[in-house]
């Protein structure tokens, strides 16, 4: 096939495809090397701990292979990477304040739009900078804190060091070690005890350049007894050459509260997104996961809960749509520490047009978790043959008193299905659009109505003439 | 049998060579359906009376091999499913398929929208309300997924809803008898019986039971053997089958 008539395809299908000219601020050089990273740092001016986590990871992020399992990784070239560029001087407070250039980006997103209808605090993250943030003034008052994660750790840099790096340590995979040595942006969340945030946060992930490396670093601490929701988008514009996504996102749940975690991923398909997220969830603590994957070319993403105390429950609906070119390797870890925990995960995912989506989980209960409880399920539907599902679900029980379930489906778009829906005067797109749709709709119908929306039509949009 | 001329042909097949894939079912197959007629087609397990039912809605594993199958000026065998729905076939499927996330009610949206006009959302409430109550039918099964979790007879009496609602000019009901209790026959009965009245459309009724036609009178009996008719004739056959079985057929 021809490339450039591909990319034409694409255009017209992802709506957010296009980029806007560099006019920035600083670009590092090609590439990563110690030099790149201590001037990232320096750029910062971190405190001198956080340089050496950097210098160290780097040193991990080398020695560490690469995973030998998941999807294929063999094209990305390190090399090739633009690790880090600042495209404005400072956070903006209002959008009037962006370049142009920038805020008609989030214009097009509808990100200044949604923020007034429904959102208690925006963070806007462009390339490697967070460029713009708000949070409401009663939120501010109450101490609830929402900054971009360099300057959570400008002004609370002894609660950044006391959790930084806890949850996913530098050294657990190669993408931790390669976020923790070059992290920039990203948001840091504390909710003080008690006190529960009704409106959604969101955080708005943008690349614009070609070849560009984003690795946002997020920390949100939700102290004990407090609730927060929040849910992060992302895009980019549609290059020939590859970009990387690489996040790290350390969640701590602190005794009786509730973190519910958000992701509508909808990077153009020549983006690979490789993410590790992670719950630390405390006593009666709550952590629920929703993960949808519609864009990037490859995601190796799989949302973890770690239920360390008693009563700790952790959720993860992870959602996946791979079409033509695109693998979702995506799924989810639910670890049992404690006795008395309860897990859940359920995973759809939907390939078509020769896309593939694997299941991929692990369940794992340590000895004397007694009493604790787990359910899997995971379901996938597959359109056309030339697409593809595999499932790769783990489960280690090390305790007896458990209970756990596990179901796992695998469907064709049912033929039967899609003659009954036919037969009764319904056309062959239509049909398939029902079904896929009543498919995902139980994860769906889990989210805000405005994202639910806004999910409909990511999916509305993937599957515009792909069945009839 | 009572042939009335007058009455304008709705379905003809003549001289029908079909089958599920390669395997050959059907082997000269004949039939008239005229508006407002009510044919009863009967027949042993394998005679090939569910082929006929997916041949003539177009299963996409039906074949067929030769004769025609004209329905209302159309040639069927031309038409995808869903131009046949539009045409006015309609099919009571004898295993109606779950589809999760879909609401009954949604679908059913959807399906008048296509094959009769869009209609609002209050207008066509009422309607189906008003159907499903006389098919004493829960409302909320409305708004549950598609046969999703239904009993056999709640599936069977969302297939009558269906019917009622999108009022067909022929309807296949492929062994919508079997799974009912005898309240629940009675009821689908009366209505395949008030659709008759209202809307007078051809019946195909495929059944392997005798029971159902006690409350649905046929105009015609037709028995299916080893893929061709064997024997027609009016309601009087039906008795006689009951007391002798096939075996008097094939004999």
């Amino acid at each position: 096939m021809n490339k450039e008539r591909d990319l034409k395809n694409l255009k017209s299908s992802y709506k957010l495809g296009f980029s806007v000219p560099e006019d920035y601020v600083f670009k590092s050089k090609k590439g990563l090397d110690e030099k790149v990273v201590e001037e990232i740092s320096a750029i910062k001016s971190e405190p001198l701990w956080m340089r050496d986590l950097r210098l160290k990871s780097y040193q991990t992020f080398r020695q560490k292979q690469m995973p030998g399992w998941g999807g294929d990784l063999s094209q990305i070239n390190f090399n090739e990477i633009y690790y880090y560029l600042k495209p404005t001087k400072t956070e903006a407070k209002s959008w009037e304040d962006l370049p142009k250039g920038i805020r008609e980006t989030y214009n097009k997103i509808g990100v200044p739009a949604a923020e007034k209808k429904y959102l208690a605090g925006v963070k806007g993250q462009y390339e490697s900078e967070v460029i713009y943030g708000s949070l409401l003034k009663s939120l501010e008052e109450k101490g609830v804190v929402f900054l971009g994660m360099d300057e959570g750790l400008k002004r609370y840099p002894d609660l950044v060091k006391e959790y930084f790096g806890t949850v996913i340590p530098p050294a657990d995979n190669k993408f931790a070690a390669l976020n923790s040595s070059v992290w920039s942006g990203g948001s840091f969340i504390y909710v003080p005890k008690n006190v529960k945030i009704s409106l959604p946060l969101q955080a708005y992930f943008r690349i614009n350049a070609a070849n560009m490396g984003q690795f946002e670093r997020t920390l949100i601490i939700a102290d004990e007894g407090s609730f927060v929701s929040y849910i992060e988008g992302c895009s980019a514009p549609v290059y020939s050459t590859d970009s990387l996504h690489s996040a790290v996102v350390e969640i701590i749940v602190k005794r009786g509260a509730r973190v519910r975690y958000t992701t509508i991923q909808n990077w153009s398909t020549n983006v690979y997104n490789l993410v590790t997220k992670r719950a630390k969830v405390f006593g009666d603590g709550v952590m629920e996961w929703v993960d949808y994957n519609g864009g990037s070319r490859l995601t190796m993403k799989y949302p973890s809960v770690y239920l360390v105390e008693p009563g700790a429950h952790g959720e993860i609906l992870s959602l996946a749509f791979a079409g033509s070119g695109q693998h979702q390797d995506t799924g989810g870890k639910a670890i049992h520490a404690a006795p008395n925990t309860t897990s859940q995960i359920i995973s759809k995912s939907v390939s078509l047009n020769g896309g593939r989506t694997s299941y991929r989980g692990l369940l794992q209960i340590y000895p004397g978790a007694k009493g604790s409880k787990s359910k899997v399920v995971c379901d996938a539907l597959i359109l056309d043959p030339q697409s593809r599902s595999d499932t790769y679900p783990t489960m280690r029980i090390d305790e007896s008193q458990v209970q756990v379930e596990h179901e796992a489906t695998v469907s064709k778009i049912g033929e039967d299905q899609l003659f009954y829906l036919m037969s009764r005067g319904i056309p062959e797109a239509q049909a398939g659009s029902l079904i896929v749709s009543g498919f995902v709709e139980p994860i769906v119908k889990q989210l805000p109505l405005e994202y639910a929306v806004e999910l409909n039509r990511l999916i509305e949009l993937q599957m515009e003439g792909s069945v009839g | 049998m009572r042939p009335n001329a007058e009455k304008s042909i709705l379905l003809e097949i003549k001289d029908l060579y079909a089958g599920i894939e390669s395997r050959e079912i059907l082997k000269g197959f004949n039939l008239t359906i005229r508006e407002g007629e009510t044919h009863a087609l009967m027949g042993p397990n394998g005679s090939g009376k569910s082929t006929l039912a997916n041949v003539l809605c177009g299963h996409p594993r039906a074949q067929v091999k030769s004769g025609s199958i004209i329905f209302r000026g159309e040639n069927l065998v031309k038409l995808s499913p869903e131009e046949r729905a539009k045409h006015g076939l309609f099919m009571a499927f004898q295993y109606p398929v779950e589809v999760t996330g879909v609401s009954l009610f949604n679908f059913l949206k959807t399906a008048y929208g296509s094959v009769k006009e869009k209609i609002d959302y209050a207008r066509f409430g009422k309607m189906v309300r008003d159907e499903a109550e006389k098919l004493k039918m829960d409302p909320a099964f409305l708004s549950r997924y598609l046969n999703e979790g239904f009993s056999g007879g709640e599936k069977k009496k969302a297939e009558i809803l269906q019917m009622m609602v999108l009022s067909p000019k022929i309807v296949i009901m492929d062994e919508t008898d079997s799974g009912l209790d005898i309240d629940a026959l009675r009821i689908v009965s009366e209505e395949i019986n008030r659709a008759r009245e209202s809307f007078n459309p051809g019946i195909l009724l495929i059944t392997h039971y005798f029971r159902i036609l006690k409350y649905v009178r046929p105009d015609f009996v037709h028995v299916l053997v080893d893929g061709r008719i064997a024997a027609e004739g009016g309601a009087e056959l039906a008795t006689k089958l009951e007391e002798n079985g096939y075996e008097w057929v094939r004999g």
